[in-house]
């Protein structure tokens, strides 16, 4: 529950999250969902991981990634854990 | 509490007891920044876990606040509180009450699921459709084992706070 290398911010309902899980769940990877706020200044611990207020946020502990921006979160997970490329500790794909 | 009239009296629950093994379960819980599932079973004990109202009903405000004003959160225990209430709900209710700095943390169980587990279900008189705990509480060792249970016999009723309070004592000096 709280053992996932990866952690997942995310808003309930926010179709830009839903998009990362669908694509964490596509390669079953394992992570923890933290919901926070709709409100921006009730976002601070998001703020602090990422610098920015904006969801979905990943945090990868595997490589030391965290990133915002949906685009940018799927592009990094394809290619760090797409079928096609192995898992590299310390590959900063994505953005 | 003396009112001068016979107050509701609840049915004699049938909740786990003092040496029996609590029932674990998984719900989102609540800190004043976000929410993630957490098992029970995946706290640090000792845990005190405390049924409560829903959030916005006196007798939560009431409980939290005294829970908040005899230091529970400076004891080396994980204090975590139950209600039906959503997240959102306790998220307001961390910052109205001014639980932030305290650690605890909140369950959020709108099913009711968790009640009926613990045996201290309670269908509300007059709301229609809700069920929620009773007021309870519970100090859990290592395992979940019950070292102190109470659960309210009457309604309202509030926990017996010293009792509590040495009982969760006792469990951190374990």
């Amino acid at each position: 529950m709280s053992e996932s290398a990866i952690t997942l911010y995310r808003l309930q309902a926010c179709p830009f999250c839903e998009r990362v899980v669908t694509t964490l769940e596509e390669y079953g990877i394992d992570y923890e969902s933290r919901f926070v706020e709709p409100l921006h200044s009730k976002r601070d611990a998001v703020k602090r991981v990422s610098g920015a207020r904006t969801v979905p946020v990943i945090v990868d502990e595997h490589t030391g990634v965290t990133m915002s921006e949906s685009d940018n979160i799927v592009t990094y997970l394809e290619n760090t854990y797409g079928e096609e490329t192995p898992v590299t500790a310390g590959h900063e794909g994505g953005s | 509490m003396d009112l001068g009239f016979d107050v509701v009296e609840l049915e004699p629950p049938e909740h786990p007891t003092e040496g029996a093994q609590a029932p674990d379960f998984t719900r989102p819980l609540v800190n004043s920044e976000y929410w993630v599932d957490t098992a029970l079973s995946a706290l640090a004990p000792p845990v005190c876990l405390v049924f409560h109202p829903m959030d916005g009903a006196f007798p939560a405000t009431y409980m939290w606040s005294e829970l908040r004003d005899r230091g529970f959160g400076g004891l080396d225990a994980t204090v975590v509180g139950l209600s039906i209430s959503t997240p959102y709900a306790h998220t307001r209710f961390i910052e109205d009450n001014d639980l932030e700095e305290t650690g605890f943390r909140l369950f959020s169980d709108p099913a009711a699921g968790v009640a009926r587990e613990y045996g201290i279900a309670h269908d509300l008189g007059g709301m229609a459709g809700v069920t929620e705990p009773r007021p309870a509480v519970f100090v859990l060792d290592a395992d979940l084992t019950v070292r102190h249970a109470w659960v309210a016999r009457e309604h309202p009723e509030f926990p017996e706070y010293d009792a509590l309070e040495s009982a969760l004592t006792a469990a951190v000096e374990a």
